[in-house]
């Protein structure tokens, strides 16, 4: 079972640069040709860039989803959502994050048997302290193996 | 982009192919962003864990989208921005984008509209990525 006394329970992250060569990279590798992103020298990222901020996180971070005792073998990634709270942020700011579990539920699958569901919010702070933007990972145990999700 | 005034709900930018995804695109979304699971690139490694090849990585579709839904509303007006992960893509799947306004509005003072966003898989006819998008609308 899940161990739900983690819930709430905030961890430090890490800090990482936005820059404007992996703003470019990302959104040549999504497949547009948005000048924002490619020419702009104040790019702002695409809505799901900061999935890749990952890259910034040390290796021995303390992870909240390390205290889920979740099977990797099983795990799916459910649904994701980013929130911003004006422009996305740009090429050149530097984004501190923090990230908690915020809820944890089970519902019955049609095919994968009983599912475990946990969220994770991180919150993304610029260099100002001012949050800028959230994000939210629905991550799912599944029974058994599934062919959906991703 | 879309002005205000030619926003409406139901309004709806033309539906666009990508692909066929192959294992490139794959890879070079996995550099991008860091995701480095071998799920996704490693043949073997997929077929040990029970799949018939590797598929593609959720959030590539879903970044797919994102950048469908910016070219007609945006980059820097984007305010929330939704998915559900629905069918795997697989290597050879053209997918294909499109959206409609579910919502016209004015909040806290900004013009903003919600929107609807699906990306399906060409060869099923399934949905992939399920999306929902806020935008203010200068």
């Amino acid at each position: 079972m899940v161990d739900d006394s983690v819930i709430g329970k905030r961890f430090p992250g890490y800090t990482f640069p936005i820059e404007r060569g992996k703003i470019r990279e990302f959104a040549q590798a999504t497949k547009t040709a948005n000048p924002d992103y490619l020419d702009d020298p104040e790019a702002v990222i695409e809505p799901t860039w900061l999935i890749a901020s990952g890259f910034w996180a040390p290796p021995d971070l303390a992870n909240p989803v390390a205290e889920l005792n979740i099977n990797l073998a099983r795990l799916l990634h459910g649904g994701q959502e980013f929130v911003f709270h004006g422009p996305p942020p740009k090429a050149g700011d530097v984004i501190t994050t923090e990230s908690w579990i915020d809820k944890v539920y089970e519902k019955e699958g049609k095919r994968g048997g009983s599912m475990r569901f946990a969220e994770m919010v991180t919150e993304y702070k610029d260099q100002t302290g001012t949050v800028v933007a959230e994000s939210r990972t629905t991550m799912i145990e599944t029974g058994k193996s599934t062919t959906e999700g991703s | 982009m879309a002005s205000w005034d030619e926003l409406q709900e139901g309004s709806a930018p033309e539906a666009r192919e990508y692909g066929p995804i192959s294992r490139t695109d794959m890879v070079r979304y996995q550099g991008a962003s860091g995701d480095f699971n071998p799920i996704h690139h490693d043949e073997e490694f997929a077929k040990s864990a029970g799949y018939p090849s590797v598929f593609s990585v959720g959030m590539l579709q879903a970044g797919i989208l994102a950048g469908f839904a910016t070219e007609w509303l945006g980059a820097k007006n984007v305010r929330r921005y939704s998915v559900q992960f629905r069918e795997q893509v697989w290597p050879g799947d053209v997918v294909i984008c499109s959206g409609a306004v579910t919502r016209k509005y004015e909040e806290d003072g900004e013009r903003k509209v919600d929107v609807d966003l699906l990306c399906t898989r060409q060869a099923s006819g399934g949905a992939a990525i399920k999306g929902e998008a806020t935008f203010v609308v200068p």
